[in-house]
């Protein structure tokens, strides 16, 4: 396929409960750390096509949270939340996830982000732990299209439920 | 919850690391099982079982040559995995060439908004 960025991103399942992501970006260290950890920049890549970004919300300190949001054009509200762990500036984040709309027995993932320079380009490489294999493979089925539209109509349906009676 | 019931029995089989290794080997050629003891440093009887498991779900396929028998990847049966992992690397491909243009944008300008 041609297309102009050399890049993609390479996921592999290195075992059971882990998805790792390794992708090139051409460009120093320090600005993908940036872009990676500030609400303003966080906003402007984190939803790719998909939708937009309504809130980016960072604290990042160790034991601080992040909240993302993303709504589709369709309307369906994505949320993700979470906690720092570990942060070396530029260069290692931890932090767990949380999928809002997923079940309780998800439970939170816990990802590592490192990043390493490689002359002008720096690699970013990451690897998100969760607790099961059934965890992992749903995780892995919301790329799928239909999967994700049939998480949203599941999302719709569990949201009207809650609109009864309070 | 959306599970890809159609590839569960090839997950399963290549959730166990030995069977990835096993693959692994046989991604470069067709092998004779001994081939396959020498390279995992297993027994022959494991490397059989396992060789088994992947033969049931298709990821294996077997022929007889002469006297020995002869395994080799069958790729058709894995290619749900890979396009499975390819549409949620599609997801974060979106993703990261949004990141891209955003840091093409923040490489021009130097420091316009004081940084972070």
């Amino acid at each position: 396929m041609a297309v102009a960025r050399s890049a993609t991103a390479q996921v592999t399942l290195p075992t059971d409960t882990q998805i790792r992501i390794v992708r090139v970006f051409a460009a120093p260290r320090a600005l993908v750390w940036r872009a990676y950890t500030t609400p303003e920049l966080v906003a402007r890549w984190w939803a790719g096509q998909r939708g937009e970004v309504t809130s980016a919300e960072i604290d990042l300190r160790v034991g601080g949270t992040w909240r993302y949001v993303m709504v589709s054009p369709e309307g369906f509200e994505v949320a993700f939340h979470g906690e720092y762990r570990e942060i070396v500036p530029e260069e290692r984040l931890v932090t767990t996830e949380v999928f809002e709309g997923a079940g309780p027995d998800a439970g939170a993932a816990l990802v590592t982000t490192i990043l390493t320079v490689e002359g002008e380009s720096t690699i970013l490489d990451q690897v998100m732990e969760v607790s099961s294999r059934e965890v992992r493979d749903m995780i892995l089925s919301t790329g799928m299209e239909d999967g994700m539209q049939e998480s949203y109509d599941a999302l719709e349906a569990a949201a009207a439920g809650l609109t009864g009676p309070a | 919850m959306a599970r890809a019931a159609t590839t569960a029995d090839a997950f399963n089989a290549i959730a166990e690391p030995r069977r990835r290794e096993i693959l692994d080997v046989l991604g470069d050629g067709e092998r004779p099982v001994g081939d396959l003891v020498a390279a995992l440093g297993l027994a022959q009887p494991q490397v059989s079982k396992h060789l088994r498991v992947l033969r049931e779900v298709g990821a294996v396929d077997v022929r007889d040559e002469g006297r020995r028998r002869l395994y080799r990847v069958n790729g058709a049966a894995l290619k749900p995995i890979h396009d499975w992992v390819a549409r949620y690397a599609a997801l974060w491909d979106e993703r990261f060439d949004a990141l891209d243009d955003l840091l093409d944008d923040l490489k021009r300008p130097e420091g316009t908004d004081g940084g972070g």
